[in-house]
C-alpha cells in the first residue's frame, strides 16, 4: 500500500498526478514532436505527460531543463544540484528533493552534505562555497526573493566565478519552475 | 507568435559589451529558450481556455506577489496589447478576488497561492479548479503561466544583483 511521502529523503518516490496525463493514442503532431525531446524515448513520464497538455511550454522547457543543469562549463553539475535542492527545499517539493539530492551524492560519492542540508537546513554544517551556494538559492526561491547584494557579495568570497553564479541563479530559479509543476500537480508516493 | 525582444535582457539593463553581457551570451542558447518559454505561456498559438489578456493579466499578479515592479509593467503592456475587457483586466487588480464571477475566483485563488507559497498547494486546490469547470490542459496551461513566470523573475533577480557587483 503506497503512502503519501511527506519528509525529505533520497529514496526517490513514485510521482501521481491529479490530473489525467495526455494520453499517447489522442496526442497531437506537434505533442508527439515536443516529447521526443525528452530525455527519455523509450518510456515517457506520467510527469511529461502532464505538461503535454501545454505543448508551447514543453517544446521549450525540456530542452532549457537539460541545458541548465547539463551543458557545459561554468557551475559543476554536483553543485547546479545544490541549487536545485535549495529551492526544493524552500518549496518543499520532496519529489525534486530527493531527485536532486540523490543526483548530487551519485555525482560526487558523498551522503554527509545532503545528510546535514536535510536535518538543518541553511544552518547545515558545510563547506563555506556549499554553503553560499545553499544560501542563495534559499534566499532567491522565497517570494519575493530574499536574495541581495550581500548574499551576491558572499559568492564571489566563496569563490565562485561569474559565469558559475550565473548558472546557479539558473538552476535555482528553474526549480522555482519545477516546484510549482511537480508539488502542485500530483504527489510523491512511497511503498 | 510575437517577435518580443528579450524580455530578461530589457529588464535587467544588460548592457551590451559589459561583462555582465559576455556572462550572459555565454548562456544565449538558455536565454533564448526562456524568451520562447515566455512567448508559449503568454501568447500561445493556440490559448486553450485561458486567453492571452487572462493570462497577462495573472502574470500581473504573479510580478505584484514577487514585489517586481518592471514585471508588472511588462505584463501590464501586454495586457494593453491583448485588448482586455474591464473583467478581465481587474483581474490583475491584486485587491480584485474574482467577485462573483466562479472561475475568475478560482484562477486567482490557485494563481496567487502558487505564485507565493506553492508548499502550501494540495490536490483539493487542483479539485477546486476542476470544480470551477477547467479541464486538466487548462489546469496545466494555468500551472505553466505561473511556475514559468515564478522562474523568469528570479532570472532577472539575480542578474540585477549579479549587475550590481564590480
Amino acid at each position: 500500500m503506497s503512502k503519501v511521502v511527506h519528509e525529505f529523503t533520497t529514496a526517490i518516490p513514485e510521482w501521481k498526478p491529479y490530473v489525467r496525463p495526455l494520453d499517447l493514442a489522442e496526442a497531437s503532431p506537434a505533442q508527439l514532436e515536443a516529447l521526443k525531446v525528452t530525455p527519455s524515448n523509450t518510456k515517457v513520464s506520467d510527469y511529461v505527460l502532464v505538461l503535454a497538455h501545454d505543448v508551447e511550454t514543453l517544446t521549450h522547457r525540456s530542452p532549457l531543463f537539460n541545458g541548465v543543469m547539463y551543458n557545459k562549463g561554468g557551475l559543476s553539475r554536483a553543485e547546479r544540484e545544490i541549487g536545485a535542492v535549495g529551492a526544493s527545499i524552500v518549496n518543499r517539493c520532496i519529489y525534486c528533493a530527493a531527485v536532486h539530492a540523490s543526483r548530487y551524492n551519485q555525482l560526487t560519492k558523498d551522503e554527509s552534505v545532503i545528510a546535514a542540508i536535510f536535518a538543518d537546513g541553511t544552518e547545515a554544517e558545510i563547506s563555506p562555497r556549499l554553503k553560499a551556494i545553499l544560501d542563495f538559492s534559499v534566499k532567491l526561491s522565497k517570494c519575493p526573493s530574499d536574495a541581495d547584494a550581500s548574499d551576491m557579495q558572499a559568492l564571489v568570497d566563496a569563490g565562485l566565478g561569474k559565469d558559475e553564479i550565473l548558472d546557479l541563479i539558473l538552476s535555482s530559479s528553474l526549480f522555482g519552475w519545477a516546484n510549482r509543476l511537480m508539488h502542485t500537480l500530483g504527489e510523491p508516493l512511497a511503498e | 507568435m510575437a517577435e518580443n525582444k528579450d524580455v530578461i535582457a530589457g529588464i535587467v539593463g544588460v548592457e551590451p559589451g559589459s561583462e555582465l553581457a559576455a556572462v550572459v551570451a555565454g548562456r544565449a542558447d538558455i536565454m533564448a529558450l526562456t524568451q520562447q518559454t515566455h512567448d508559449g505561456a503568454l501568447t500561445p498559438v493556440e490559448p486553450g481556455g485561458l486567453s492571452h489578456a487572462e493570462r497577462a493579466a495573472l502574470a500581473c499578479r504573479i510580478a505584484k506577489i514577487n514585489d517586481d515592479k518592471d514585471f508588472e509593467e511588462h505584463f501590464e503592456a501586454l495586457l494593453e496589447k491583448a485588448g482586455a475587457s474591464g473583467d478581465t483586466a481587474r483581474i490583475a487588480d491584486i485587491w480584485f478576488d474574482g467577485g462573483n464571477n466562479a472561475r475568475f475566483k478560482a484562477l486567482i485563488r490557485h494563481v496567487d497561492l502558487v505564485a507565493h507559497a506553492p508548499k502550501d498547494a494540495t490536490r483539493r486546490d487542483i479539485e477546486l479548479l476542476q470544480e470551477a469547470g477547467l479541464t486538466d490542459a487548462d489546469i496545466v496551461r494555468l500551472s505553466e503561466l505561473v511556475a514559468f513566470c515564478s522562474y523568469q523573475i528570479r532570472v532577472a533577480a539575480g542578474l540585477r544583483l549579479m549587475r550590481g557587483l564590480a
